[in-house]
C-alpha cells in the first residue's frame, strides 16, 4: 500500500492527516484512490478538465514523477508518493491589461454595461498612463475622475505642500492635509479611492530639463498649471513627443478648456503663438477664482482624456471651450492650426525646450503658489532675479518705520483687499488707477509699494520708475510676508 | 484571521525593500490557535522564478518539503507565504489566485520605489473563485 503524504494546505480535505494509505499500482491509481476517499481534495488537486492543476508537482520517494513515467509510474509496496506545491503569485501586469478581476469587474459595473465603454473599453483604460501636470485645483477633479475610472497608471507632477487657501477648491485634499506634501496626500487619498491604480509621484518642478524624460512614460497629459511659462512648457514638450495635451485653465467665473494635439489639430502656440505682456493676466492667486469653477473645467478635461483613450466620440480637438458660470453659458470657437506655427508648423524654428521664464518675461518677485513653479522663496532669493525691480525686505522695512525714516507706504491692492490685512499709514492707490493718481505721490519722496504678495506692486515700482519717481521701491513678499514674519496677527491670503 | 508580530512583518518589509525592485517571498510558520494563524516566524525564501522576477515569484517544490519539513520540527505548521507587490497595490493578482491554495494565507506586502508600504492577507475561497482579505493583526512584542 503505497503511502500519500499531503501537504499543510490540503490535510483539511483529509480529516487532518499528513499522510493517507492508498491502494494502487501507479500514481494516477493512488491519487484516484485518494480523491475518492477525500472528495474535497479533487478541486484543488485537478482542473475542470480532469488535468493535474500546474501548481501541483507529484513526487514519488525522492523524485519527480515528471522525469519517470509521469502519471503512468508504477508504485511498489513501501513507496512513499509527495503532494508538493508550487507557491507562486506576482502582480498583476500592469503592460499586460487584459484581465480584470473579479473586484475590477464589480467595481467598474457601470461602465462595463455601457456600450461606449464595454469591457474592451475598460481595458483601454487600464492600460492608459495618464499625467497629471498640478495636483491642484484642476488637477484634483481630473485625478478622482480618472482613477475611479481606472485610469491604469496617474502620474502626477507636484512638489507643494497643501496650504489652508488651497481647500476651497482642491478637493483631493482635507483639512488634516494642510502643511503635508501634496502628493503624499494626494497618492493615499487616490489608493484608498482605487487601489488598482498605479501612481507615479514626480515631486519635483517640471522643467524644460525633466519635461522630455517624464512624459515619455505617459500616453496623455493634462495641464491643470496655472501659469504662463510652465503652460508653454506643457504644450511645447507635448509637441516634441507627439502627446495630447489635454488643457484648462481658470479665472473667477470663467474659464476655457480644449485639446491640443499637433499630429491632429492646433497647438496651444497657434492659439496664443505669444504670451501676455507679464502682469496683463492675473493669476488666480492675484485675482481669485470660484472654488468650484476648477471642479466644472478639471471634469471637462477628465472627461476628454477618457473619450481619448476610448477613442470615442468627438474631442475637443480644434476647439476652444469657453465657460462662463455666471452665466452659465458655454461657447465654442473653432482653432485652426497656424501654418506660420513656431512649434507644430511645417517649417518649426522651435525644436527644443527652451527658458520658458524668460520666454513669458516673468516678473522675479511673483511668489508661485501654483503647480509646476517652485516656491515664491526660491525665487526671491535668487539674486540674479532680484536685482532687477528695487526691492525691500519686510525687514527692512520694519526697521525703517521704526527708527522713523521719512517715506511714503503706498498699497496698490484692490479696495476690497483692505479689509482682509492693511498696513497702517498707507496711501490707498489700486494698481489700475496708479496713472490718473501720480500727484498724489512726489518724485522726491521714498515710496515702498506693496500689494498681497509682491506682484502687483513690482509691476508699479517699475511704472513709477518709468514715471520719474526714482525712489520708489517694492515690497518683496508683499503684505503676506509681513503678516508672516513681523506681524502673525494679520492675516495671510 | 492572521496574527504577526510586530518583528515578523517588519523582516517581511525589509526583505521587500532588500529584493526591490524584484519580488521576494517567504513562508509564514506558526500555529493555528482558536481560528487564528498565529506566526511565528517568517523564513526568507528564494524567489525561483525564472523569468521577470519584477512582476513573478515562485517556490521550488524541493524548498517547499524543506520549510515544511523544518516547521514540523519546530512543532509549528506552514501557515502561509508572503509575497512583495514592487510598484504594486497590496492586492492580489489573477495571477496570485490562480496559483493559490486553499487554507494557506497570502500575506502581501507593497513596495512603492523601494518604500515598503501596506501590507494585507488574504485566503481563498473554498470555490477558488475569490481571494478573501481578511484581518491582519499586528502584535506588539511580549503580547500572547
Amino acid at each position: 500500500m503505497p503511502k500519500i503524504h499531503l501537504p499543510t494546505p490540503l490535510r483539511p480535505y483529509a480529516e487532518g492527516a499528513a499522510s493517507v494509505e492508498v491502494s494502487g499500482s501507479t500514481v494516477s491509481e493512488a491519487l484516484e484512490g485518494l480523491v475518492v476517499r477525500h472528495d474535497g481534495l479533487r478541486r484543488h488537486l485537478y482542473d475542470e478538465k480532469g488535468r493535474l492543476r500546474s501548481y501541483v508537482n507529484i513526487y514519488k520517494n525522492d523524485e519527480d514523477v515528471r522525469y519517470l513515467q509521469q502519471e503512468a509510474t508504477s508504485l511498489v509496496q513501501g513507496d512513499a508518493l509527495s503532494i508538493v506545491p508550487s507557491i507562486a503569485g506576482g502582480t498583476a501586469e500592469a503592460a499586460d491589461p487584459s484581465t480584470l478581476s473579479n473586484e475590477e469587474i464589480r467595481r467598474y459595473a457601470r461602465h462595463l454595461i455601457m456600450p461606449e465603454v464595454g469591457l474592451d473599453g475598460q481595458k483601454k483604460l487600464k492600460a492608459a498612463r495618464v499625467l497629471a501636470v498640478g495636483a491642484g485645483g484642476l488637477g484634483s477633479p481630473l485625478a478622482l475622475y480618472l482613477v475611479a475610472a481606472g485610469v491604469g497608471t496617474l502620474g502626477l507632477v507636484d512638489f507643494d505642500v497643501v496650504d489652508d487657501s488651497n481647500l476651497q477648491r482642491q478637493i483631493l485634499f482635507g483639512t488634516g492635509d494642510v502643511g503635508r506634501p501634496k502628493l503624499a496626500s494626494a497618492a493615499a487619498r487616490l489608493k484608498d479611492l482605487n487601489p488598482n491604480v498605479r501612481i507615479v509621484a514626480h515631486e519635483e518642478r517640471l522643467t524644460s530639463a525633466n519635461a522630455l524624460s517624464i512624459f515619455r512614460d505617459f500616453d496623455i497629459v493634462a495641464d491643470g498649471t496655472d501659469n504662463f511659462p510652465t503652460r508653454y512648457l506643457v504644450n511645447d514638450a507635448c509637441v516634441l513627443t507627439g502627446k495630447p495635451n489635454v488643457y484648462a485653465s481658470i479665472f473667477r467665473f470663467e474659464g476655457q478648456a480644449s485639446v491640443f494635439w499637433a499630429e491632429k489639430g492646433p497647438c496651444y502656440r497657434c492659439l496664443y503663438a505669444e504670451p501676455p505682456p507679464p502682469g496683463l493676466v492675473p493669476s488666480c492667486a492675484e485675482g481669485g477664482v470660484l472654488g468650484i469653477l476648477p471642479g466644472l473645467l478639471g471634469v471637462i478635461q477628465a472627461t476628454e482624456t477618457i473619450k481619448l483613450i476610448l477613442g470615442n466620440g468627438e474631442p475637443l480637438i480644434g476647439r476652444l471651450l469657453l465657460v462662463d458660470a455666471l452665466t452659465m453659458r458655454f461657447r465654442e470657437l473653432k482653432l485652426r492650426k497656424n501654418p506660420a506655427c513656431v512649434l507644430c508648423g511645417p517649417n518649426p524654428t522651435v525644436t527644443k525646450l527652451i527658458d520658458y521664464e524668460a520666454f513669458c518675461g516673468v516678473s522675479s518677485e511673483e511668489p508661485r503658489p501654483e503647480p509646476g513653479m517652485p516656491p515664491a522663496d526660491a525665487l526671491v532669493s535668487s539674486p540674479a532675479m532680484f536685482g532687477r525691480i528695487p526691492a525691500v525686505t519686510v525687514e527692512d522695512l520694519k526697521a525703517m518705520r521704526d527708527r522713523g525714516d521719512a517715506f511714503v507706504l503706498v498699497d496698490v491692492r484692490e479696495e476690497r483687499e483692505w479689509a482682509i490685512s492693511d498696513l497702517a499709514d498707507s496711501v490707498k492707490i489700486p494698481l489700475g488707477t496708479l496713472p490718473q493718481n501720480l500727484e498724489k505721490l512726489s518724485r522726491e519722496d521714498e515710496i515702498v509699494v506693496y500689494c498681497r504678495s509682491g506682484a502687483r506692486s513690482g509691476n508699479a515700482v517699475q511704472f513709477l520708475r518709468q514715471a520719474g519717481y526714482e525712489k520708489a521701491k517694492n515690497l518683496a513678499g508683499g503684505i503676506n510676508r509681513w503678516a508672516e514674519r513681523i506681524d502673525p496677527s494679520l492675516p495671510r491670503y | 484571521m492572521i496574527a504577526l508580530p510586530a518583528a515578523v512583518l517588519k523582516d517581511i518589509r525589509e526583505h521587500g525593500r532588500a529584493s526591490y525592485p524584484e519580488e521576494c517571498c517567504g513562508a509564514l510558520l506558526g500555529a493555528l490557535r482558536d481560528g487564528v494563524a498565529r506566526v511565528e516566524e517568517a523564513q526568507r525564501m528564494e524567489n525561483a522564478s525564472p523569468q521577470r522576477r519584477e512582476r513573478r515569484f515562485e517556490i521550488e517544490p524541493r524548498a517547499y518539503l524543506c520549510i515544511e519539513r523544518r516547521a514540523e520540527e519546530l512543532g509549528w505548521t506552514v501557515l502561509g507565504f508572503y509575497h512583495s507587490h514592487p510598484d504594486h497595490p497590496a492586492a492580489p493578482s489573477a495571477y496570485d489566485r490562480e496559483q493559490a491554495l486553499p487554507f494557506l494565507h497570502y500575506v502581501i506586502v507593497a513596495v512603492e520605489g523601494g518604500r515598503p508600504g501596506e501590507a494585507t492577507s488574504w485566503i481563498l475561497s473554498e470555490d477558488r473563485g475569490v481571494f478573501e482579505p481578511e484581518e491582519l493583526l499586528l502584535e506588539a512584542p511580549g503580547s500572547v
